[in-house]
């Protein structure tokens, strides 16, 4: 089969390599029709992630047809059509039956502090991704959906991850009624953060980013105030004076290891690697929100420790609230939502790449070239 | 205003109603499919084991020392070999995951793999390419100029180091070939 293959930091190329088999009784083999490069797929590709290993294929969003099937494998078959949730979970321990699939303790040999995903490096279990025509799913009774007649193929691909993601963090906010809401980065989670936030009844959304077309998509898609902070001497000035010197409500940090705005945090962590990733966006968040307020994390940072302000969010009686978001849970309401015409996901889609150009699309998606802003790869398509 | 103990200005939801489509549907938390937090609900998984089979062990799989034995289902992605899978292996074996060492020991691994990958691949029949691997060919498709300049992007200020981190350990191992050739051929025979 074809498969896109880590090369090392900013290198990767598609290979031939063989179909992965079944390896255990619950799982599945799926040809994934749509698979999508996440913004968190580029500190993989940028060398961030610890035990990143060359060979490696990449990609935990992505859609399919059942293959195969091991042999006790009871709700799938083949043909099916499914969706696949970036979380690889078994369904029995002791924190899938309290609904934290993402924190399974039956998946990742590898670490405890973090559950399984697909193609996210042996950190989170070592599985291959669904960059690929085929891919490997474990428990195929338990993390897989058959997907919706009425649903558009390029909705489900983005509910295996990125809507799933924003929702979550916007419900880690505990919005209440008439809550100014902040979001740091308006890249898919975070475009999906600030439109889910109006659902759960704020009265005011603002997102924050530095790309200017990610700006207006905020407006736009998310209709909310958007603001470029390199606009701004102090981002988090302007910030309290637009809310009257209070703060917000409730900050959310859909930017994660990256961050760009500090020189010098970001050659630290995502260029040297000192780092489990920059922290400004997330110092920003506590330092923006007000006393009492809540700030929530759903931007991906590595295993490293980071230099947040811990003092200030002490002092200021912050709430904090992450997690990686347990996607299945999220399902059935965001189903509803997009049934009800609130949520449209694949709005966000800018590119759609056959799998053979697939450098290109990692170069593009890092670069931030062309104003992408999600690029999807079609395993298949013509070049 | 803070500084008092009224209300900051809030928006009235009807204004926001009318322009959000559907503004405050979960407004409720109970509507909210995390909420609460946790619920302890084992049947609604699709689960149908008290404890997974156990997936065949095909080679001495690394694991954190944390988890008290090898778990059910496991990665078999990209087995540990060469230098960086020695680095790794002493990286699982020896270090928890609260120490540095176990983290720092893995990119390390990490970098290594990358330069014992590509000497392999020289001996292959598919040797590394860095300029079609870093998909910068595409760059002309993909208004360059236009994406980077004049839009006030903080990433500008440290755009200059990609080329750098990417081409730069290319020169350098170009370099030494070139002068441990230069130097070998420069030699006259005894």
């Amino acid at each position: 089969m074809r498969a896109m293959v880590y090369r090392g930091p900013y290198k990767v190329r598609v290979e031939e390599k063989d179909i992965p088999p079944i390896e255990h009784p619950n799982d599945a083999i799926v040809k994934v029709t749509m698979a999508a490069i996440c913004g968190s797929d580029l500190h993989l590709y940028h060398g961030m992630m610890p035990d990143t290993r060359v060979g490696m294929t990449f990609g935990h969003e992505f859609i399919g047809v059942v293959e195969r099937v091991g042999s006790s494998v009871e709700h799938l078959k083949p043909g099916d059509r499914v969706m696949v949730p970036f979380n690889i979970f078994c369904g029995s321990c002791y924190f899938c039956v309290r609904g934290l699939y993402s924190n399974c303790h039956n998946v990742n040999a590898n670490a405890t502090a973090i559950g399984g995903i697909y193609g996210y490096s042996h950190t989170c279990g070592g599985y291959d991704g669904g960059q690929a025509e085929y891919v490997r799913v474990p428990f195929a009774d338990v993390g897989p959906s058959i997907i919706p007649d009425w649903m558009d193929d390029e909705d489900a691909l983005l509910l295996t991850d990125a809507l799933p993601t924003g929702y979550f963090g916007a419900q880690l906010g505990d919005i209440d009624e008439g809550d100014t809401v902040v979001v740091f980065g308006a890249g898919p989670v975070g475009l999906f953060a600030a439109k889910s936030s109006w659902l759960m009844g704020a009265g005011r959304v603002i997102v924050i980013d530095h790309l200017d077309y990610r700006l207006e998509k905020a407006r736009s898609f998310a209709h909310a105030e958007a603001f470029n902070f390199t606009e701004f001497e102090d981002i988090v000035v302007h910030l309290k004076k637009t809310t009257d010197y209070l703060g917000a409500d409730v900050v959310i940090d859909a930017v994660g290891a990256e961050a760009d705005g500090n020189f010098t945090q970001h050659v630290t962590s995502a260029k040297l690697k000192l780092q489990g990733g920059s922290p400004v966006a997330l110092n920003w968040a506590i330092d923006s929100v007000r006393k009492g307020g809540t700030v929530s994390v759903m931007g991906a940072y590595g295993p490293m420790f980071s230099a947040v302000k811990f003092g200030d969010a002490m002092n200021k009686g912050l709430t904090l609230r992450m997690n990686q978001c347990p996607v299945k849970r999220q399902w059935p309401r965001l189903f509803e939502h997009i049934q009800n015409g609130y949520l449209k996901p694949s709005d966000i889609v800018t590119h759609r790449l056959p799998l053979e150009h697939i450098a290109e699309g990692y170069h593009m998606f890092s670069a931030k070239l062309d104003d992408c802003i999600k690029p999807i790869i079609v395993p298949g398509a013509a070049t | 205003m803070p500084y008092t103990a009224g209300e900051p200005r809030r928006t009235v939801p009807e204004e926001v109603r009318a322009r959000i489509p559907g503004w405050g549907a979960d407004l409720d938390p109970h509507n909210r499919p995390a909420f609460p937090r946790e619920r302890f609900d084992p049947d609604a998984t699709g689960a149908h084991w008290e404890f997974p089979d156990r997936q065949e062990e095909k080679w001495p799989r690394e694991r954190s020392i944390e988890h008290k034995f090898l778990t059910p289902v496991f990665g078999t992605a990209t087995p540990p070999r060469g230098l960086s899978g020695v680095i790794r292996r002493l990286a699982y074996r020896r270090y928890s995951e609260g120490r540095a060492a176990h983290w720092l020991l893995l990119l390390a691994g990490d970098r290594v793999d990358a330069v014992e990958s590509h000497l392999r691949s020289l001996g292959s029949m598919r040797p590394d390419d860095p300029i079609t691997e870093s998909g910068v060919l595409s760059e002309r498709r993909r208004r360059p100029i236009r994406s980077r300049f004049g839009r006030g992007r903080a990433d500008v200020s440290h755009m200059w180091l990609d080329p750098v981190i990417i081409v730069g350990p290319w020169l350098l191992a170009g370099w030494l070939v070139f002068s441990l050739v230069k130097r070998f051929a420069g030699r006259r025979p005894v």
